[in-house]
């Protein structure tokens, strides 16, 4: 219909799909070089959504096999807590009862788009190390914005990384987008609810739809709307 | 000027594609995950194959076998292109449609072949002409698992009218989508758009949808039908 052009010679793109595909995905290659006895790591995180605030990040470090969500399986109760209400508190209480885990920790606040804050953690080793940071987009039903378990191993002491986080489905509640599910400031409404009211797996948001595109009953506007990354972090190694 | 830089950059590229990539032989499994919320992806086609060829590239309009492909799920053209199924090619590993959260593992070995990179494709349904694409990833030797995520694109062969026509709407050069899996889209939707004004393949805006399922302009629903990238995960393991 639009030309035969099926299979042709050109390998300039070749190289630009990797660099893209390299930019927004992750390795875990295996470690190599020395295990040192302790590590520390500053992890900052800024708001890059238009009008989404951000609820206090839950941060983990940890080894190999944690994992605190998994696209297409059921979100745990605790991440259903941070993406229906915002808070970390028992995403990181059950995480510190895993052997994995090496440290945890939590942002202080709601995190205002454009505003960038700083968490730092400290590890008894620097072989294998994982970091997950999970945060709700406080004016939806149950969306989080998460980074999970990206390897940290290729990181030397000064040395700074920048990974970019798409936003997640929990899949826990319906995206009614109504104002008493929604808890953050553009309606104040409800925040968890022990009802899993949606088809319950982890996937992709598929964003917000708001009263101005036709959404019947939405609390939200097209402000409130996003596209991936909703995230950017920059994970520095400071010893 | 232009003309020198290309081939400055097909040079460099040529070097750094043989230095990433030395023996060009690699047994590694490959898992695809549905990451969206609602649309499924008709049969996968995941193939190692020259560094010479592309199933298809942004910019380029798209052959006819994916055009056959993006419109109506046929990967048969594209898979006798590469070659057939073989060590390194695999055909419908999911035996059908990949459903929202679902996942599927194929092997791939490339030892015999020498084949460098990998490509993957596969409709996405309910749409017009969008598909899941991979194009040309240089497959990584060193053993470990990697991950990747892929986006939504549109193979700009066929405008995105969203009306639910029934079969014939796979057929390439019909307009109307064959069918939506899921059940949940509507009908005597008037059209969104009757023509397609990127005709090469590009990424995918999205699918607009409504909330009236017996009018409107769309058979699909914003609420079930949309998506944001990425619509998919790879995690290559490389043994």
């Amino acid at each position: 219909m639009k030309g035969n052009r099926s299979i042709c010679f050109n390998i300039i793109l070749v190289l630009s799909t990797m660099l893209v595909l390299t930019a927004c995905g992750s390795d875990s290659e295996t470690p190599s070089g020395s295990n040192p006895t302790s590590a520390s790591y500053r992890v900052t995180l800024t708001n890059i959504t238009h009008s989404q605030p951000l609820s206090p990040m839950a941060v983990v470090l940890h080894g190999d096999t944690y994992s605190a969500w998994e696209v297409g399986t059921s979100a745990s109760p605790a991440l259903e807590v941070l993406a229906e209400d915002g808070s970390p508190v028992d995403l990181i209480q059950a995480a510190d009862t895993v052997p994995q885990v090496l440290a945890t920790g939590t942002g202080t606040g709601l995190l205002l788009p454009g505003t960038t804050e700083s968490v730092d953690l400290i590890v008894s080793t620097a072989d294998r190390v994982n970091l997950t940071v999970v945060t709700m987009l406080v004016n939806t039903n149950d969306a989080f914005g998460g980074l999970n378990g990206q390897s940290l191993d290729q990181l030397a002491v000064g040395q700074s990384a920048i990974f970019m986080a798409p936003a997640y489905d929990a899949g826990t509640e319906a995206n009614s987008e109504s104002a008493a599910t929604i808890p953050g400031p553009a309606a104040g409404g409800e925040g968890f609810n022990v009802v899993r009211d949606d088809m319950d797996f982890v996937r992709i948001h598929p964003g917000v739809i708001s009263d101005q595109d036709g959404l019947t009953g939405s609390a939200l506007s097209g402000d409130h709307r996003w596209d991936n990354p909703v995230f950017k972090l920059v994970v520095t190694r400071t010893s | 000027m232009k003309t020198k830089l290309l081939y400055a950059g097909l040079f460099a590229l040529i070097v750094t594609a043989l230095g990433f990539n030395p023996a060009a032989a690699a047994d590694f499994s490959v898992t695809i995950t549905n990451s969206t919320h609602g649309v499924y992806f008709t049969p996968l086609l995941i193939t190692a194959h020259a560094d010479t060829i592309h199933l298809f590239e942004l910019g380029q309009p798209a052959s006819t076998e994916i055009q056959a492909m993006a419109e109506g799920g046929d990967i048969t053209g594209l898979a006798t292109a590469v070659g057939g199924a073989d060590d390194d090619t695999v055909d419908n590993p999911a035996a059908g449609l990949l459903g929202p959260g679902a996942s599927v593992t194929a092997s791939l070995n490339t030892d015999t072949t020498g084949n460098p990179v990998l490509s993957l494709v596969a409709m996405i349904l309910p749409t017009n002409d969008g598909f899941v694409g991979l194009d040309s990833l240089v497959i990584p030797q060193t053993p470990g698992t990697y991950t990747y995520l892929l986006n939504a694109y549109d193979a700009g062969t066929e405008a995105n009218d969203e009306q639910l026509v029934g079969g014939a709407g796979g057929v390439p050069g019909t307009p109307g989508m064959p069918a939506d899996p899921g059940g949940l889209a509507g009908s005597s939707g008037t059209g969104v758009t009757a023509s397609e004004e990127n005709s090469t393949v590009h990424i995918h805006r999205g699918t607009l949808g409504d909330t009236d399922p017996t009018g409107g302009a769309s058979d699909l629903d914003s609420t079930v039908h949309r998506w944001l990238n990425p619509v998919a995960k790879l995690v290559i393991d490389v043994q």
